[in-house]
């Protein structure tokens, strides 16, 4: 059986990165520019590492699938980034940020790479102020710190409610600067089709240049995946439109190992759905949620009323509210993790006591921070958030609660890369939220962009020169070698099948039949009954799509429905792999919630003598099941318990 | 309760960047007032789809207003009639029943269209890389907090900094010109310590860039800024003359 080995340094926790750095392979600088690494994408894992190892002298290829690389989803996120500064003084300390994190994933997450990047977390927020990233400050000109869920110390840094878009910039910033240099070499609107693999080594990738539709190949001794998660699995996510998991598809058909698909993170402030044109879901930053009191009416009549239109929220009195995260946790109250908070928020609507019209809402209320703080402050914290909001839904969250509910966010799970962030693949790296490492069964808020960059700025950077030393008498590959014309042959049959259906079935229609059977069946509750009706359904859903799909107009052409398909055609596979792993975890941990494995309080119930280890799915063929290696999670330094949040 | 209206549109459809366009229109009935208008043309593609036909094409990513790529001239606006919205935050509940709403893409002679709605504004990018940035590389940097920063001058470089580069600036002034979109870049790094040492510099830098990819001149008619779904100030315009008018003296 194959061995996992994920290359963890020897040594005490906190020397394994100095060790792996002072014993790792370089490469001098003369080699480096003969060097070509591709980068696929453009976030902040992806703009990171382009720039960066542009500045280092490799010849740097990147991709995106957008016009500009500035429009990469991190740009979305609000809330804030984490590191362990500890300029609160509050009791803040790379231990601390490392133990809060595991402890986040539910202990499921690799104990050095998670140490690591709270190591290199105060780097990143140097690295982002010295680019001129405004971050907000104080009046005496020093930084400011706000708190986020699974924390008891204020560590965030943030930007307003913009903190991924300041922090893309950024990076973008200096990506802009490597292209004007001519040491990375932009492509912007293609999109990767397939990995060439060569000997065993990534050496390359197909892409399809979006405005002519046609096929491209390009070599690159390395191959560096940074292309977000597959959170739009679900259809309805708050991931952008174009946000896919094609590029992970890929490199897992090409043998790298897909890692705990099933942890896919829920996020409980979003604004709830409204009607079957829907295209996507809106965040509300979990920020939000420090000033925020989130409650139900305490009387299910209430609630009736409510959603039946014959009582305000403003006019059930104090004593009337349930504030049930504050009853359930009183120690972190409404800061407890996201999927803490989420499946809280599913347990009152199921129970009867869910507002909105649909039922399916509960309230977030800001008038006590309102009569507390002043609407100055509050604006100042949420403003644009709160702008948002009252675009969307038409309703001034100054004066009456926002709805909010539960909605798909993040994937910790991802491609496995090993301490390197190297996958099971030779040369080919995955970083960002497309790998597997670092957040375990749930991510803690505002440590998605410290994860981007820390892999970006100061992983890839180091690790992959490992790797490259030892290909520097590796010579430049001409693209017309029979792996790359094979490669795009077999790129092009899939595409043309895809023409040649012809059938009934709008690729959106059938998306949203996928969206619907994951969030029912692979969920924020899921079952062994829920998740075996999911693969069945699944199964049939691809047939249908195989079969049935339409899409009109040319290949080679700009085709935005060939873009759509060509993606749920992989978000297909997801979803069975998604449901296959939760099925085979008999456990619940973190956003992988079971309900046969609960505590007596509904409480995830971790099995650590069954389960405490990384799924690694490997893919053997078409139509025929994947099968499983377990990478077990062995934890020296720290002590593993149930999760307690009371 | 959920209200519906009936619309008409006049969409600019182009097969591609030599193609001559033209407009076409469509019908559309039972929309909801809360969807966005986006999702009003995800209705409209469907159908399109349903009869066999091409879907119109437009730039579209994040839909909560923060990614930029989303464009779409609606009724002469760039991002349609709603104030400090881009299109994708738009909502139905803005048009009337029996309206007829005309779609156009960014017009504007650095934005030429690719397909439809779709324009190229790798023209931005390219203002960038000759100088959006502060010039220094990954690792070896300061302390976050070694240098204080006065809290007018960050919030002032936030707002500056808030710039999505959609192009509606552009495209809504009548010369053409990006100033709103440089100045905002300029101004934020010139308003930093880490960014005022090359202030003059980046501004000739990126001011000749624009001058050379054919946007037009500036002549302060302001509708840049009545037109920025972020509303970012021109006032940062006369911050980026005054660092322009630095580099020239120093020549």
């Amino acid at each position: 059986m194959t061995q996992i080995n994920s290359k963890i340094p020897e040594g005490k926790l906190a020397e394994k990165w100095n060790n792996y750095k002072a014993s790792q392979k370089l490469v001098n600088p003369a080699n480096k520019r003969r060097l070509d690494v591709i980068v696929v994408g453009t976030g902040l894992a992806g703009a990171s590492a382009a720039a960066s190892l542009g500045e280092l002298g490799f010849n740097v290829l990147n991709f995106c699938i957008q016009d500009s690389p500035r429009r990469a989803h991190s740009i979305a996120a609000q809330g804030g980034i984490n590191a362990a500064k500890n300029y609160t003084n509050d009791g803040d300390s790379v231990y601390r940020l490392f133990y809060d994190t595991i402890k986040g994933g539910d202990y499921r997450a690799r104990e050095a790479n998670v140490y690591r990047l709270a190591e290199v977390s105060n780097c990143i927020i140097d690295q982002c102020v010295a680019q001129g990233v405004p971050f907000a400050r104080e009046y005496g000109g020093l930084l400011d710190n706000r708190s986020f869920g699974g924390a008891q110390v204020s560590r965030t840094f943030y930007a307003k409610g913009q903190t991924g878009q300041q922090l893309l910039l950024g990076a973008y910033s200096a990506l802009s600067r490597q292209v004007g240099k001519g040491s990375v070499k932009l492509y912007t609107r293609y999109e990767m089709m397939d990995v060439v693999v060569v000997d065993g080594k990534a050496r390359g990738i197909i892409a399809r240049n979006l405005r002519t539709g046609r096929l491209e190949r390009f070599f690159g001794h390395a191959v560096v995946i940074a292309t977000g998660g597959y959170g739009n699995t679900f259809f309805l996510s708050t991931n952008a439109m174009g946000s896919n998991g094609s590029a992970a598809i890929q490199a897992y058909k090409k043998g790298a190992y897909f890692a705990n698909p099933c942890y896919a993170q829920i996020h409980p402030t979003c604004i709830p759905v409204h009607g079957e044109f829907q295209s996507k879901l809106t965040l509300m930053s979990e920020s939000l949620r420090n000033d925020g009191r989130i409650w139900t009416p305490k009387k299910k009549e209430d609630a009736e009323a409510i959603r039946a239109g014959k009582l305000k929220p403003t006019q059930i009195a104090e004593d009337d509210r349930d504030y049930y995260l504050e009853r359930r946790y009183p120690a972190f109250g409404n800061l407890v993790p996201r999927d803490v908070a989420s499946r809280a928020a599913k347990e009152r609507c199921d129970a009867g006591y869910g507002v909105g019209t649909t039922g399916l809402a509960v309230y977030l209320d800001f008038s006590e921070a309102i009569n507390r703080l002043g609407r100055d402050v509050v604006e100042a914290r949420y403003g644009n958030l709160f702008q948002m909001y009252y675009k969307i839904v038409d309703e001034n969250p100054y004066e009456t609660p926002m709805m909010i509910y539960p909605a798909i966010h993040y994937t910790m799970g991802g491609i496995w890369v090993d301490y390197e962030c190297m996958t099971s693949v030779e040369g080919l790296f995955a970083i960002g939220e497309a790998n597997f490492s670092d957040h375990g069964a749930n991510r803690l808020g505002a440590s998605a962009l410290m994860q981007g960059l820390a892999d970006g700025y100061f992983v890839l950077p180091f690790t992959i020169q490992n790797y490259l030393a030892d290909e520097i008498r590796t010579p430049r590959m001409s693209t017309e070698k029979e792996e790359f014309v094979e490669a795009e042959n077999s790129v092009q049959s899939k595409i043309q099948k895809l023409m040649s259906i012809k059938g009934n079935r709008s690729v959106d229609s059938i998306h949203k039949d996928l969206g619907h059977v994951m969030w029912n069946f692979v969920g924020m509750g899921r079952t062994k009954e829920s998740l075996e009706k999911a693969l069945e359904e699944i199964k049939q859903i691809k047939k249908e799509f195989w079969s049935n799909v339409f899409i009109p107009g040319e290949s080679e052409d700009l085709n935005t429905e060939l873009e759509k398909a060509l993606r749920v055609a992989d978000f297909i596979e997801i979803g069975y792999l998604m449901a296959k792993d939760a099925l085979h975890r008999e456990e619940s941990c973190g956003g992988h919630f079971r309900e046969e494995y609960q505590t007596e309080e509904g409480e995830a119930k971790r099995q650590d003598d069954k389960f405490s280890y990384v799924a690694c799915w490997k893919y053997e063929g078409e139509d025929k099941e994947p099968s499983l290696l377990k990478e077990p999670l062995v934890y020296e330094s720290i002590h593993v318990q149930q999760r307690n949040y009371k | 309760m959920e209200k519906t209206i009936n619309i008409t549109l006049k969409i600019w459809r182009q097969k591609g960047p030599q193609a001559k366009g033209a407009f076409e229109s469509y019908q559309l009935s039972n929309i909801s007032t809360d969807s966005s208008f986006l999702e009003m043309l995800d209705v409209l593609n469907e159908k399109l789809v349903s009869e066999k036909k091409e879907p119109v094409v437009f730039d579209h990513d994040c839909r909560e207003g923060i990614c930029g790529m989303c464009s779409l001239y609606i009724n002469g606006h760039p991002h349609g009639p709603d104030e400090d919205v881009t299109t994708c935050q738009l909502h139905m509940r803005k048009f009337k029943d029996g309206e007829t709403i005309t779609i156009e893409p960014w017009r504007s002679r650095a934005f030429p269209v690719i397909k439809d709605l779709m324009v190229d504004r790798s023209a931005y990018d390219k203002i960038m890389q000759a100088g959006g940035f502060i010039s220094i590389s990954t690792g070896g940097v300061p302390d976050a907090n070694a240098i204080p920063i006065s809290k007018e001058k960050a919030d002032e470089a936030m707002d500056a900094a808030s710039c999505i580069g959609c192009g509606a600036c552009a495209a809504a002034c009548k010369n053409g010109s990006a100033m709103l979109f440089v100045a905002a870049k300029v101004s934020q790094l010139a308003l930093l310590p880490q960014g005022k040492i090359e202030a003059a510099r980046r501004a000739k830098a990126m001011v000749s860039k624009m001058d050379e990819l054919g946007f037009g001149n500036c002549t302060n008619t302001g509708a840049c800024e009545a037109e920025c779904p972020k509303n970012v100030s021109i006032s940062h315009i006369a911050r980026l003359n005054r660092e322009f008018l630095v580099a020239k003296l120093k020549d």
